[in-house]
């Protein structure tokens, strides 16, 4: 069996055959632990449910009581919304003024990331974490901006909301009924030094809304009937609160002691191997995953399995699909592969014992198309019936 | 899963009608503010809420006070109406009567952790609130995760101090609504000096009370959300709190199912339940296996639910879902002869039929 390493391009390249393949993953698949490097700036995250809850307010506050210590702070980025209490707020704090940027004839403002490095402040304030950048910055995303000033040795304070997290992706669609488009890996989330959670009750957030604090007074009213109905907002407040007291837990492990995040499940360490297919629920199927694998301090691994061991044997749309969800579970730092095998079944489970894997995760079989329902349902079966000591653990969709 | 609307269970039917039944007797409307250690901003927290409440026109008053009060709430604290507390045998209390009398919209008591001295119309302050309530008053009050009664033991193994003057969870989960004071303490990012040993031990003190602060506030949070659901007729499972039902036989390999059961509730801070369903002319010896399983989950700390119906896996199923679970523990082997004849595989179905969870499949 010839087995190939994938690189972060997403290209595959022909690797060193037949090594015995996971041996050298922890080092390749960090993402859950601090960047160790002493000057690296530190990151605290401000995490909320909802515009409006006071996300940016609190930071804002932080960096006057920072300045009041005599440190020297900077805004980076900041979204005022309109919003007359938050605007007050950002008076009497340094601004880097923003960059314009040209695209297709429109003039765009984007955080200006060269000047602040420029500028190197101690502390800077960077709003709105998850946002993407318009096409012709030189990141795609302003959490990437983030990094950059913290390898710079910048202290970054920025905000998010819950829904942004890549891993509770399907989750929020289930509760709100919105895909969120912008989302967060959860890895960059975990490298934060604090994560601090900003709380109001959905109560009083809808007497903000109503009071037209948030928005103004007609798109609060379509929020109210849209995102911001009561039930929507209580359980992303949960989720929120669930989040925070995990990534609590998990920096708990980082300060030294035992704590139980570190301690491996059951007394040994858990590995965890998705299967990727061509299927749309495989994103899904990551994305549960990789929260399951985090939470469980356990290693997490996908492989494809093609009769040729890479990708050449299929169609370009079949191609494609797979080079998305392989590159989506690189960048949610899962590391990737694709085995050689006509026995998708026989070559997964194959994979899994060669290498300690302790979980297997596969999608539920699709009940409504007609062949593909047939096949995916013997797979499971299958891969239940030939797997020795391993878990299969199927994940079913996450349904509106 | 889809909206639906469906008809009530007599239980659905009884837990609604005592749902009303409370909401009757508690008239007053109950907000805690909750934190995770003295100085985190709760009292600066509680008297903001006053003054905000007073600007919109509300009447509001301050019914007690912490004996030291941080300095930079004064200048708001001054711009209050406040009851005094009134001094019985050289202890304090709230003045329930006087606050009754004066009947504000909103009454703000910081700090509720308190016992009453002697000859106090109750024992404790959070029984004074319950009448304030009772008397159609709205209230806000602030209270330390550390004065938890039942977190007790917990807080003790970990600080080390015995406390005394404590609030039973129920009252913190009967509130109407609650919110935490996440801030942190002192400098907000901190600089700790390397090597020192002490600062690292009481940042992780605080951090684990961050903890349990967020927990429970989760879970008076999903607790509101059930509720909400259930008096707006929505049977919808949303998932934010994680549930594992644990599916068990006569043969099932226990010890890895509660094993693997046990961690993923811990680390998801889930909640455990384990389910069997019922199955007639069991053998003595079935009987006796399934017995001793049981208790083994029991001593887990699992529930445990006996299931019934024709169908194992619709009564699972049919349990899951209006139980919002989130991962399904099930054994490989379980058929039983020409039950899974008439049914097909119960493990088959599961896969196949569930919706929004994970069905996580041991190996026996």
């Amino acid at each position: 069996m010839v087995e190939r390493t994938s690189e972060t391009t997403g290209a595959t390249e022909p690797g060193a055959a037949g090594q015995s393949e996971l041996q050298n993953s922890a080092s390749a698949a960090p993402g859950l632990r601090r960047n160790p490097e002493r000057h690296r700036g530190r990151l605290k995250i401000f995490m909320g449910y909802a515009a409006g809850v006071g996300k940016t307010y609190s930071m804002l506050e932080e960096g006057h009581v920072l300045k009041a210590q005599g440190v020297d702070v900077v805004i980076g980025y900041f979204e005022p919304h309109g919003r007359k209490d938050t605007i007050a707020k950002s008076e009497g704090l340094e601004i880097v003024p923003r960059k314009e940027v040209d695209y297709r004839g429109s003039v765009f403002e984007e955080m200006d990331t060269a000047a602040i490095v420029a500028r190197h402040p101690q502390v800077c304030l960077v709003d709105e974490f998850p946002h993407t950048n318009i096409p012709g910055c030189n990141r795609e995303k302003r959490w990437q901006d983030v990094q950059v000033l913290l390898e710079e040795g910048v202290d970054v304070l920025t905000t998010m909301n819950i829904q942004h997290l890549e891993s509770l992706n399907d989750q929020v669609w289930h509760i709100s009924g919105v895909r969120v488009r912008e989302t967060i890996p959860d890895w960059v989330v975990q490298q934060a030094d604090e994560v601090v959670m900003t709380d109001v009750t959905p109560r009083a957030l809808l007497h903000r809304l109503q009071r037209g604090v948030v928005y103004g007074k007609e798109k609060a009213d379509q929020a109210m009937q849209n995102f911001f109905r009561e039930q929507t907002l209580v359980a992303l407040r949960e989720l929120a609160l669930r989040q925070a007291a995990y990534e609590v837990e998990h920096r708990l492990g980082d300060a030294g002691a035992a704590s139980p995040a570190q301690q491996p499940l059951s007394g040994r360490l858990h590995k965890i191997l998705v299967l990727i297919t061509e299927d749309p629920e495989t994103a899904m199927l990551i994305r549960r995953a990789r929260r399951v694998s985090d939470f469980l301090s356990a290693e997490c691994f996908a492989v494809a399995v093609q009769p040729a061991g890479d990708l050449s044997g299929l169609s370009q749309k079949e191609r494609e699909a797979f080079e998305k969800h392989l590159n989506f579970a690189r960048n949610l730092h899962i590391e990737t592969r694709i085995i050689e095998g006509d026995d998708v079944a026989r070559a997964l489970v194959d994979f899994a014992h060669r290498n300690e894997i302790t979980q297997i995760f596969l999608a539920q079989p699709l009940e409504s198309k007609w062949v593909l329902p047939l096949i995916s349902r013997n797979l499971v079966k299958r891969v239940v019936e030939l797997a020795k000591d391993v878990q299969i653990v199927i994940v079913s969709r996450r349904m509106r | 899963m889809p909206l639906e609307k469906r008809r009530k269970t007599p239980e659905e039917f009884l837990r609604e009608c005592q749902a009303e039944e409370a909401a009757a007797t508690q008239q007053g409307h109950l907000k805690i503010i909750l934190g995770y250690a003295s100085g985190v901003g709760k009292t600066h927290r509680l008297l903001d809420e006053a003054r905000r409440r007073r600007e919109r026109g509300q009447d509001v008053i301050v019914g007690a006070m912490q004996p030291k009060v941080p300095s930079e709430v004064e200048p708001i604290l001054r711009k209050l109406e406040v009851i005094p507390l009134m001094s019985i045998d050289g202890g304090v209390a709230v003045d329930v009567n006087a606050i009754v009398r004066r009947h504000p919209m909103v009454c703000f008591i910081d700090g509720l952790a308190y016992d009453n001295p002697p000859g106090a119309r109750n024992p404790t302050r959070w029984q004074d609130v319950t009448d304030i309530l009772n008397a159609g008053i709205k209230v806000v009050a602030s209270i330390n995760i550390q004065y938890v009664a039942e977190l007790a033991p917990q807080i003790e193994a970990l600080t080390g101090k015995t406390v005394t003057q404590t609030v039973p969870i129920h009252f913190i989960q009967s509130a109407s609504e609650i919110e935490i004071v996440d801030a942190p303490l002192v400098e907000p990012i901190e600089r700790s000096p390397a090597g020192a040993f002490d600062a690292r031990n009481r940042q992780q003190r605080l951090s684990k009370l961050r903890e349990m602060t967020l927990v429970l506030a989760a879970d008076v949070v999903d607790q509101q959300l059930n509720a909400y659901l259930e008096e707006h007729g929505i049977h919808q499972q949303f998932g934010a709190h994680e549930r594992i039902l644990v599916c068990i036989t006569p043969r099932s390999n226990l010890a890895e199912m509660l094993e693997t059961a046990r961690t993923v509730a811990e680390r998801f801070h889930a909640e455990l339940t384990v389910a069997y369903v019922d199955q007639p002319n069991l053998s003595p010896a079935d009987r006796a296996a399934l017995d001793q399983r049981l208790e083994e989950a029991r001593r887990a700390g699992a529930r445990i639910e006996i299931l019934h119906g024709e169908s194992p896996s619709a009564a699972i199923l049919d349990f899951a879902n209006t139980h919002g679970v989130t991962q399904l523990f099930v054994g490989h082997s379980q058929r039983s002869g020409l039950r899974s004849r008439v049914w097909g595989n119960p493990v088959d179905a599961l896969i196949a039929r569930s919706r929004g969870m994970d069905i996580r499949v041991f190996p026996q």
